[in-house]
């Protein structure tokens, strides 16, 4: 495969605050990948610095093998939507005539399409747009540049369930018919597991998951049942999360499981259940990185 | 939609097989695309390819170039093979503990299964082709 984006020990200071710490990490070409992680994390740091719009304070970005810093080579074949994006005063429309002459790929066609779907109007200035719609024309734009590498910075505060859907359902559609490198930051973990083919959790300036999304299923079981079998499958393993009530219990622990440790705990009467990726996310954020199972890698 | 824990390219194949199995997929004819099975299932067009070429390895799909992805003429036997194979581990093997469980003997498991209105058991009662049976 080929390699779009190279991360190589990157750090970011912002006075005394670590924002990246030592960040390392791979975007293969022609795929989404998840970046996941609590606010304040560094995802927002981290494609910042892919665009070139800030510095890093040490380490190496190479975007297309390249520095992506003032370089149009580089930039012109990358679009940033972010959540706060700032549009000049003008009308939406004036937007996508703007945008059409920056992204050499820029399709017309599905922007208009886009703007049909988020039901936009295009004479309406951006500043009198609602927040839902605000962030729907970052999507419109994110998509119809079809950018040899797509960065989504939390494109979507203020939109619905429904205009969510639309977003993730252009997303796939264009994305299968014009492959592109896409990065997609996100609280809402769920919603889009099963698009991602990569995920990247990141937590306190620091990676602490780099692995394939269907390698991630089944990472992490959760066994419960009486406290003295659960007590007795635990023994031997790493305990992720515990809780318990009375005599009953459930604890997390590092999957997958193989048949005999299946066969087990099936002996004790545990009910396996396996762990969603948004659970998985919110464990690794939640131990401290002295308890962290060891940097999960695929 | 899909459960979490299996990955999501065995889950395609899970349930491309089964079609192919009760019929539903023909032997000869065309399966969907990897972008129509991505856009249906809203997955990643890369896990929805993984699933499918999975199937293209064990000889159940074939790539006719140009055209698309086709079942294999003798797919369908080949499948309900492979599946007899785990059905013990699958199906018996936990019923076996459950009904142990509940101090429910072979005897008594057998009976149920035989209950008159079980109409899965009815004999000569397959879905359709019990040249399998």
């Amino acid at each position: 495969m080929t390699l779009t984006v190279q991360v190589d020990h990157l750090t970011r200071r912002y006075r005394g605050q670590l924002a990246l710490d030592d960040v390392s990490c791979e975007l293969q070409a022609d795929t989404v990948t998840g970046l996941l992680g609590r606010n304040g994390a560094g995802k927002s740091t981290l494609m910042r610095i892919l665009n070139g719009q800030e510095f890093p304070t040490s380490g190496t970005v190479l975007v297309h093998g390249e520095n992506p810093l003032e370089n149009d080579a580089v930039l012109s074949r990358m679009v940033f939507v972010k959540e706060s994006q700032v549009y000049p005063d003008i009308k939406v429309k004036r937007v996508l005539e703007a945008a059409s002459w920056f992204y050499p790929n820029w399709d017309a066609d599905l922007a208009a399409q886009l703007m049909d779907d988020f039901e936009l109007p295009t004479n309406r200035a951006v500043k009198k747009l609602s927040r839902g719609m605000h962030s729907a024309v970052g999507i419109v734009l994110g998509l119809s540049a079809r950018a040899a590498i797509t960065l989504f910075d939390e494109p979507y505060l203020g939109l619905d369930a429904v205009a969510r859907q639309i977003f993730y359902d252009r997303l796939l559609a264009d994305y299968a018919e014009h492959p592109r490198t896409i990065l997609l930051s996100t609280h809402l973990i769920d919603e889009v597991a099963d698009l991602l083919e990569n995920v990247l959790v990141i937590d306190r300036g620091r990676i602490v998951v780099d692995a394939a999304a269907d390698d991630l299923r089944g990472r992490a079981v959760t066994v419960s049942g009486a406290k003295s079998a659960v007590d007795a499958f635990t023994a031997a393993r790493k305990v992720w999360h515990r809780t318990g009530i009375g005599s009953l219990a459930s604890a997390t622990v590092g999957g997958p499981l193989d048949d005999l440790a299946r066969t087990r705990a099936r002996d004790l009467g545990l009910e396996v259940a396996p762990v969603s990726l948004q659970e998985l996310v919110i464990r690794s954020a939640q131990l401290g990185p002295e308890h962290r199972p060891e940097r999960i890698s695929a | 939609m899909l459960d979490e824990g299996t990955p999501l390219f065995l889950q395609i194949a899970e349930r491309l097989s089964s079609d192919i199995v009760d019929g539903t997929l023909l032997e000869g004819s065309r399966v969907p695309s990897t972008n129509e099975f991505a856009a249906f299932y809203r997955i990643n067009p890369a896990t929805a390819a993984k699933g499918i070429n999975m199937l293209v390895d064990d000889g159940i799909l074939e790539k006719r170039r140009g055209i698309g992805m086709f079942v294999v003429s003798g797919a369908r036997e080949q499948l309900i093979r492979q599946r007899r194979e785990r059905f013990a581990e699958q199906y018996i093997d936990p019923l076996l503990a459950e009904a142990f469980r509940l101090a429910i003997d072979v005897d008594a498991l057998v009976d149920m299964i035989r209950r008159p209105e079980n109409p899965e058991h009815h004999q000569n009662n397959y879905p359709q082709g019990k040249e399998a049976s």
